[in-house]
């Protein structure tokens, strides 16, 4: 424990000293001020922009090489880890997979933020419910695992079933199903735990959101006669435009680099493999891969680029005004 | 018209309800999971522990060191339940083949002639006119009535006797580190982005944006690499607490600014000037000024990479060793789903711990959470 407080107590002491240093340096003469404010840029970008370098920007260059390696990471073999991958059974399972929760997972979890944000707008108990839908965010990937396991459990026929699902599966009299060993199938049983988590996200973007829709437009409406469902579709989806793009590109970002469900439920078992468990599997399987580990890491990358393309963009043009 | 929106209200308001309940359950169910009796939990759903259920069980009287003598006969006394169990008997039976024989205060004949009565709180008697000569005794099956009943004996045993306790301990120092250190390095980062000219300042904001979205994936392997050459050059464990923080620090690190950037962009430049012609040094503004005026961005921040840094099982699985000293809860949790994937007193119950302190930022400070992820997500 004495460590984590070392830890900190390191950053915030060289902020501290180095600062003092140059508030007393530059106080001295009016030459020496403007050196002093060149130094102290440095002194406040220098540590985040270490981190900045060694953890994100050179990793991503040297992944890039290193998947032009060999496994060591020693001999250039061209193009061979790509070859591997195109033609590796595995990998086109993943990026099956990979592909259907990116389809499923971003749109439903929208879609049910976007209602349940309607449903609880303007009702006394609305924010209860709100908070209730929006807690498994707080929940980690892994505990969900658990929650949802549990309700998957699956015990032979004749024993009484423990696990929810099939507990109401039986009691209508059909057969239980060990639900995440059907291949295929079990994949949308692990997306629905993502679904259930990434719901309370676009639920509170959207309930902000509801509340930019001007009232009069809405009033103009009622009074025209429309109902709440045409004007759902009609006023407030076209308004919300904006906002549904971004929490679907968000919840993408986030499905993307979806590991820590899979590993937890199945670990890629029984054909549910994504890519990011694929490569977690290659950085250490037969001593760990780094090329071919590398080749996963960028169809992950190749993913987020139109994201990285559209956010900076985006960025420019804000810039601008 | 005044009846159909009333009617429309009614519809939606129980669509809500229905989501709510789809929603609530898992958690709930776990819950309550983890407070069973973990017999009970392996043979019977959850959802039965709410009411009053009827089980059925094996009970082994004791054998011949029990009895004693009484009114001519020998007799073994006993009770079925624990004591405080509020358990009632319906009915009982002598052999595996007819368990619901006999009536409460029926009374049973063995084939070597000793009877058995038993009331309904359990309390036994079993009696013979021969003393009893085996040291086991009979076998009882009993039907009972059990009431709901919950307990922390699960608790106990994970915190103590599945390691779950030092995981969590574990965690805390991954967590509050890997948190602090982005926090105190981006808020100096932000702020020359912000406030402070200098060259390249454009050409940084927009990498920062772009790192926002480069998967952690890109960084692994390079990483894992520098940790491995760093430990061998120095002597020292590659996988240790420090390289956690930092590599947490380092993913965190665009959000973290971004965020930070947004809110400090948004105050009043006048202030900074004023302060600037005060003769204040940047350093100044930025104790005097900035950190008052950002406190409520400083939590909503913190609680959101704290939340990142406490789920995380990636960085943690990456970067640490699985060993009981460094291993973190969601590991430690993965690992328990492999080797005791059948025990599910200890799954639910270390699920449960592990959400504890999530579940109680959560409703603390739910405000300041939403506001982060609002902010983050409107521009991100």
């Amino acid at each position: 424990m004495f460590i984590v407080f070392l830890g900190i107590l390191f950053f915030i002491s060289y902020f501290h000293i180095s600062n003092l240093v140059l508030d007393v340096y530059g106080r001295r003469s009016f030459k020496r001020y403007h050196f002093e404010n060149s130094i102290r840029v440095i002194v406040f970008i220098a540590p985040a922009f270490i981190v900045l370098f060694i953890f994100i920007l050179y990793p991503v260059f040297e992944t890039v090489r290193l998947s032009f390696y060999d496994k060591f990471g020693r001999e250039f073999v061209g193009l061979y880890n790509y070859k591997w991958a195109i033609g590796d059974p595995e990998f086109r399972r993943s990026i099956l997979n990979n592909f259907v929760w990116l389809l499923v997972v971003p749109t439903l979890s929208t879609f049910f933020g976007l209602v349940i944000a309607k449903l609880a707008d303007n009702i006394w108990w609305g924010s209860i419910a709100k908070s209730i839908i929006f807690m498994p965010m707080a929940i980690s990937f892994v505990g969900a695992g658990v929650i949802w396991k549990f309700i998957y459990e699956y015990r032979g026929p004749g024993d009484t079933q423990i696990g929810l699902l099939n507990a109401i599966i039986v009691s209508f009299g059909y057969e239980p199903q060990a639900w995440i060993t059907i291949p295929f199938w079990n994949n949308f049983f692990l997306m629905a735990i993502m679904i259930w988590i990434q719901t309370g996200l676009a639920l509170v973007i959207f309930s902000a959101a509801l509340r930019s829709i001007p009232k009069e437009m809405l009033e103009a409406a009622r009074i025209d006669g429309a109902s709440e469902l045409k004007i759902f579709f009609s006023i407030i989806i076209p308004y919300l435009e904006q906002t549904i793009l971004v929490i679907w590109t968000l919840i993408t970002i986030i499905v993307l680099r979806i590991f820590d469900i899979i590993f937890a439920m199945t670990n890629g078992e029984w054909q549910t493999g994504v890519l990011a468990n694929l490569m977690y599997d290659w950085m250490f399987r037969g001593g760990g891969d780094s090329g071919r580990g590398s080749v996963l890491a960028i169809v992950i990358m190749i993913g987020v680029i139109p994201i990285l393309a559209w956010n900076l963009y985006k960025h420019r043009q804000e810039q601008k005004i | 018209m005044m009846k159909k929106i009333s009617l429309s209200s009614i519809l939606s308001q129980l669509l809500l309800l229905f989501f709510v309940i789809i929603w609530i359950i898992p958690t709930f169910g776990l819950f309550i999971s983890s407070l069973r009796d973990k017999d009970l939990l392996s043979i019977s759903g959850w959802w039965t522990s709410l009411t009053t259920t009827e089980i059925n069980e094996i009970y082994r009287m004791p054998g011949m060191s029990a009895q004693i003598e009484e009114d001519g006969y020998f007799k073994i006394k006993g009770k079925l339940f624990e004591e405080n169990s509020g358990k009632k008997l319906e009915r009982f039976g002598i052999t595996s083949k007819k368990i619901n024989e006999f009536n409460v205060s029926e009374v049973a004949v063995f084939k070597d002639e000793s009877e058995v009565t038993i009331d309904e709180d359990g309390n036994y008697e079993w009696r013979s006119k021969k003393a009893f000569k085996k040291k086991k005794g009979k076998r009882l099956f009993t039907t009972s009535l059990n009431p709901p009943s919950f307990t922390f004996e699960n608790y106990k045993e994970v915190l103590f006797k599945e390691g779950i306790g030092r995981a969590f301990v574990n965690t805390m120092a991954v967590a509050l580190p890997s948190t602090l250190i982005p926090l105190i390095i981006c808020s100096f980062f932000a702020y020359s982005l912000t406030w402070m000219k200098f060259f390249g300042r454009d050409t940084l904001l927009a990498i920062i944006i772009a790192s926002l979205v480069v998967p952690l994936q890109m960084s692994l392997i390079p990483i894992l690499t520098i940790y491995n050459d760093f430990g061998a050059l120095f002597g020292v464990a590659a996988k240790s607490y420090p390289g956690v923080w930092m590599a947490h620090t380092g993913f965190g690190l665009a959000s973290t600014t971004f965020l930070l950037r947004n809110f400090l962009k948004s105050l009043p430049n006048e202030m900074m000037e004023a302060a600037k012609v005060d003769g204040a040094s940047h350093y100044d503004i930025f104790l005097r000024i900035i950190i008052p005026l950002s406190i409520p961005a400083f939590a909503s921040i913190f609680i959101l990479q704290f939340l990142w840094c406490w789920n995380d099982l990636l960085v943690g699985l990456v970067f640490l060793d699985q060993v009981p000293s460094e291993i973190i809860l969601t590991a430690k949790l993965k690992e328990l789903l492999g080797s005791r994937g059948e025990n599910w007193e200890i799954l639910t119950t270390g699920a449960f711990v592990s959400m504890t302190v999530p579940l109680f930022i959560f409703f603390a400070l739910q405000r300041y959470f939403i506001r982060g992820l609002v902010a983050g997500s409107v521009k991100g």
